[in-house]
């Protein structure tokens, strides 16, 4: 009889599967990215490590020495211990940060249109006092450009109503707002000093939010060639909220990773962010076997660093609160040692 | 990488405006620095390379260091020995008069 290990769920509780168990699990995820994306599938090479990894029964797991990769996060500026610069000094010093992000509480662009000196003079004493490359990070998150947060029609109550046009003349009216948000605040940070910009969730509110992003970044290059953009995706299938837009003659709405790449490296970012959601209700071998599965074909074309988004709810770690961290850390080794990503 | 433990900021710096992938990144930076691409996350190595170049390092009271550059200081170093433009480092330039 074949012994249980304990391993988890994409909730974050604990399961007791058997080697067996997981290795269905993870070959029956490979076949959904397979079937939904119509990518190649893991070599079985690859999908023998990730049995390893999950059937681990370590309480850490970790990559080998020499093959660490750069960590990007978000929201190392939100005033967890102390003020947002403070905050910011804690990372660097105490957690070893490999880059640092100011941002403000509420994370969306339209919020910052504002209190953008304000944000501005935080982030140029914060440099100041640091040594960590620094971003300043938001969410495009079109929505809040739609009524009742907004001016704009809101897109989402008229496409059930079957008003189809005027749906996508408000995302579009929208999204040319966020342009011209995203200018401005690129404008005021670069003139603090701001080393990048980070874009994150991108495409939460669907293709007129990658539309938005993508055009702005192209704008950002133009004009400040030694700024960084990092773009991070939203989930792992670009939404058609309005369905025809498109760039560099690509139809945005249904890209999975490999296509969003190809766009966002034409945009001129930087740093390019995938984004795969976790399915609580399956194992976390289960879920980055799919991630992996859908990611890898990115590899194959990538010009700029790609750190795949491995946090609560995405990249096969569970959406609880405090992601557990034996999951966490398969979730790293697996995407370094499978995808040879160049950061998480 | 272990940011300025080690050398993970600087590769990070690479990566994020330069947008070098991370093998290129951590060449890149170690051939800068004399070290090997190995080297860059150990901090026993970088600790004394970092102090040695005015790169700024972790300090706390009971390894302080008032007379090494660290913070905007340290990225004057940073920038002139990976010969990269650091931002913040040329508009403190301009606003200091240094230029």
């Amino acid at each position: 009889m074949e012994t249980a290990i304990p391993t988890r769920m994409g909730d974050g509780s604990i399961a007791r599967m058997t080697r067996s168990e997981l290795r269905a699990d993870i070959e029956d995820g490979v076949a959904q990215a397979v079937r939904r994306a119509k990518v190649e599938p893991l070599a079985a090479d690859e999908q023998e490590h990730l049995l390893d990894i999950y059937a681990s029964p370590a309480r850490f797991v970790g990559v080998d020495l020499g093959d660490e990769v750069v960590l990007s996060c978000d929201g190392t500026g939100m005033k967890t211990h102390a003020t947002r610069a403070q905050d910011m000094q804690s990372y660097e010093q105490w957690m070893g940060a490999d880059l640092l992000e100011l941002c403000p509480g509420d994370y969306s662009l339209k919020v910052i249109r504002t209190i953008l000196p304000y944000e501005a003079q935080c982030l140029h004493d914060a440099l100041l006092a640091t040594i960590a490359p620094m971003q300043y990070g938001i969410m495009p998150n079109l929505g809040l450009y739609a009524k009742d947060d907004g001016p704009c029609e809101n897109w989402s109550t008229l496409l059930p109503e079957g008003r189809i046009a005027e749906a996508r003349a408000a995302s579009e009216q929208a999204a040319e707002m966020a342009v011209s948000d995203a200018v401005r605040m690129a404008d005021a940070m670069w003139e603090a000093g701001a080393d990048a910009i980070d874009f994150d969730t991108t495409g939460a509110s669907g293709d007129p939010e990658f539309w938005a992003t993508l055009r702005v970044t192209e704008i950002i290059r133009r004009k400040y060639p030694e700024m960084g953009v990092q773009l991070g995706m939203a989930g792992e299938f670009v939404l058609g909220m309005h369905g025809e837009l498109e760039y560099d003659g690509k139809r945005l709405a249904g890209m999975w990773p490999r296509q969003q790449l190809e766009v966002v490296q034409k945009a001129g970012a930087t740093m390019y962010g995938p984004v795969v959601n976790v399915n609580t209700g399956r194992s976390c071998a289960w879920n980055m076997a799919r991630a992996l599965t859908l990611v890898k074909p990115c590899m194959e074309i990538a010009e700029i660093p790609v750190h795949m988004n491995v946090g609560m709810g995405v990249g096969a770690v569970p959406m609880f609160v405090h992601p557990p961290g034996d999951a966490a850390c398969r979730a790293a080794k697996a995407c370094v040692d499978i995808l040879r990503l160049d950061g998480l | 990488m272990g940011g300025i433990r080690a050398g993970g900021d600087l590769v990070a710096r690479m990566q994020m405006t330069r947008g070098m992938r991370l093998k290129e990144a951590k060449e890149y930076v170690a051939g800068k620095l004399g070290v090997t691409p190995f080297d860059l996350s150990d901090p026993a190595v970088m600790t004394e390379v970092r102090s040695e170049l005015g790169f700024g390092r972790i300090h706390s009271y009971a390894i302080s260091q008032p007379a090494q550059a660290n913070l905007i200081e340290a990225k004057f170093n940073i920038g002139r020995v990976l010969d990269i433009r650091i931002n913040c480092v040329e508009k403190f330039k301009e606003r200091a008069g240094l230029q």
